[in-house]
């Protein structure tokens, strides 16, 4: 039988970890096709309700990834995600969401190797962790 | 408790008289012993309506934007602030909401207030007809019992570990400010509840999210859930279902305590108006630890202060990002 493959949703910023995607992309760095990729224009744009869709929608895993610290496009975009994020995260793993679901990564545009570094380590922690049941909406 | 009764009709009826304010927000007695309601006084007359004890539960602050008292021409309003009541305006300040002259605040020392539920438990169901406070005990009467409780017993969570039992910011304080504050870590029952593994708080969460009706009273009653548009009730994008499917449930309320995250001032007014007595406040509590540990910030306190969550510091910790 062939091994479970999860589904990840990453949320790519358009200025950094897009690009970074797409430079691992050119430089043929070999990653799991594991991720679907929706690209926003800034970490900042992230609204907690859009990871807790995307769980209750079906997804085993969400990964946003933005600018690092002090290069954000917008200048504070991401220092501002960084607080939502650290309540989030804090909160989803107080009612039991297993830690490794929800990730977050700082990928510039230029680290293509980075970017295929987190998607494998993001791939195989919700491998791990196995298909999602827990906040999934049955329809 | 009688002379701060008597201490704040005086002081509103003055204050009429002298055509200070044109309307109070206060509380008044309620159809059942031990469950006030709140009042809109305008005339000096109706004064002696106005109590203060430990039945005054509600936070009256969720009125001054719900019903646009802020806004309304040539009111001057004064509204009565225990400690959550005052904390709750000076977040709204804090967030712009309204300004400090628009609201004439009379703090009052408050020592706790009673949890119904907790009552009713004590009495076994049975109704109390009267109640008085003698020291640290309360005596419940009803038809044919009366039984003396320590005050402690019967007295809600949220004040039993509360720490700013008198309102921050004051125009008038009603006798004196008092020392009594809750004796419980804040944290307790958080820190207890990490303990657990991530199942077991999954099962918890899941049993006690199940009770949920979608009733959205703990919304209505929280002072700081004063969004026009709430996201559950938006339709374009319609966020959530409107039925009590669990994960839906769940859901509304996370995203209910990351809005409120690092602006809820403990009041206890959600898990007071719950029909079904879900521990609402242990999912408030931890997001208040997280913001307290994380970004240093109590809500409340200072009015000129920048909420956490709209604020940032270069130098968050961010341990949990790759």
């Amino acid at each position: 039988m062939k091994e479970w493959q999860p589904k990840i949703l990453a949320f790519l910023c358009n200025w950094c970890s897009y690009a970074g995607a797409d430079l691992a992309g050119v430089s043929r760095i070999q990653y799991p096709p594991n991720i679907r990729v929706i690209r926003v224009p800034c970490s900042g744009r992230i609204d907690p309700i859009f990871v807790l869709k995307c769980l209750e929608n079906g997804f085993d895993g969400v990964l946003v990834s933005g600018c690092h610290p002090g290069d954000c496009h917008y200048i504070s975009g991401n220092y501002v995600a960084r607080r939502k994020f650290a309540v989030l995260k804090a909160i989803l793993e107080f009612i039991g969401i297993e830690p490794g679901r929800v990730q977050f990564s700082w990928v510039s545009a230029g680290e293509g190797e980075k970017f295929a570094q987190v998607i494998s380590k993001v791939t195989e922690d919700i491998k791990e962790l196995g298909p999602a049941k827990r906040l999934v909406k049955s329809f | 408790m009688d002379n701060i009764e008597k201490e704040l009709r005086t002081v509103i009826a003055k204050l009429f008289e002298e055509k200070k304010i044109d309307l109070v927000i206060g509380y008044t007695k309620g159809t059942l012993p031990l469950v006030s309601t709140p009042i809109f006084l305008k005339e000096e007359k109706d004064v002696d309506k106005l109590i203060f004890d430990v039945s005054c539960g509600n936070n009256l602050v969720k009125y001054l934007k719900r019903h646009r008292i802020v806004n309304m021409k040539d009111t001057k309003v004064a509204i009565i602030a225990k400690g959550c009541d005052g904390r709750a305006i000076v977040q709204y300040i804090a967030e712009g909401q309204i300004k400090r002259d628009d609201v004439l605040i009379i703090g009052v020392p408050c020592e706790g207030v009673v949890d119904p539920k907790k009552i009713r438990s004590k009495t076994n169901g049975k109704e109390v007809s009267q109640y008085r406070i003698e020291d640290k005990k309360i005596i419940l009467k009803g038809n044919d019992f009366e039984i003396s409780l320590n005050k402690s017993d019967v007295l809600s969570d949220f004040c039993l570990r509360c720490r700013y039992p008198n309102a921050p910011l004051y125009d008038i304080f009603i006798t004196e400010p008092t020392k009594s504050v809750g004796t419980k870590d804040e944290y307790e029952k958080v820190n207890e509840f990490e303990k657990l593994t991530s199942s077991q708080r999954w099962q918890y969460f899941e049993n006690e999210m199940s009770k949920c009706l979608r009733c959205y009273a703990c919304r209505n009653a929280c002072p700081m859930c004063y969004c026009e548009d709430c996201f559950v009730d938006q339709s374009n994008p319609q966020w959530f279902g409107k039925g009590t499917d669990l994960s839906d449930t769940i859901i509304f309320h996370i995203v209910r305590v990351i809005h409120t995250a690092g602006r809820c001032v403990d009041c206890g007014a959600c898990a007071r108006a719950c029909p079904v007595n879900i521990e609402l406040d242990l999912l408030n509590t931890k997001a208040g630890k997280e913001i307290q540990e994380r970004f240093g910030y109590t809500p409340g306190l200072d009015p000129d202060e920048t909420p956490a969550m709209a604020a940032y510091d270069a130098e968050d910790k961010q341990e949990f990002i790759l």
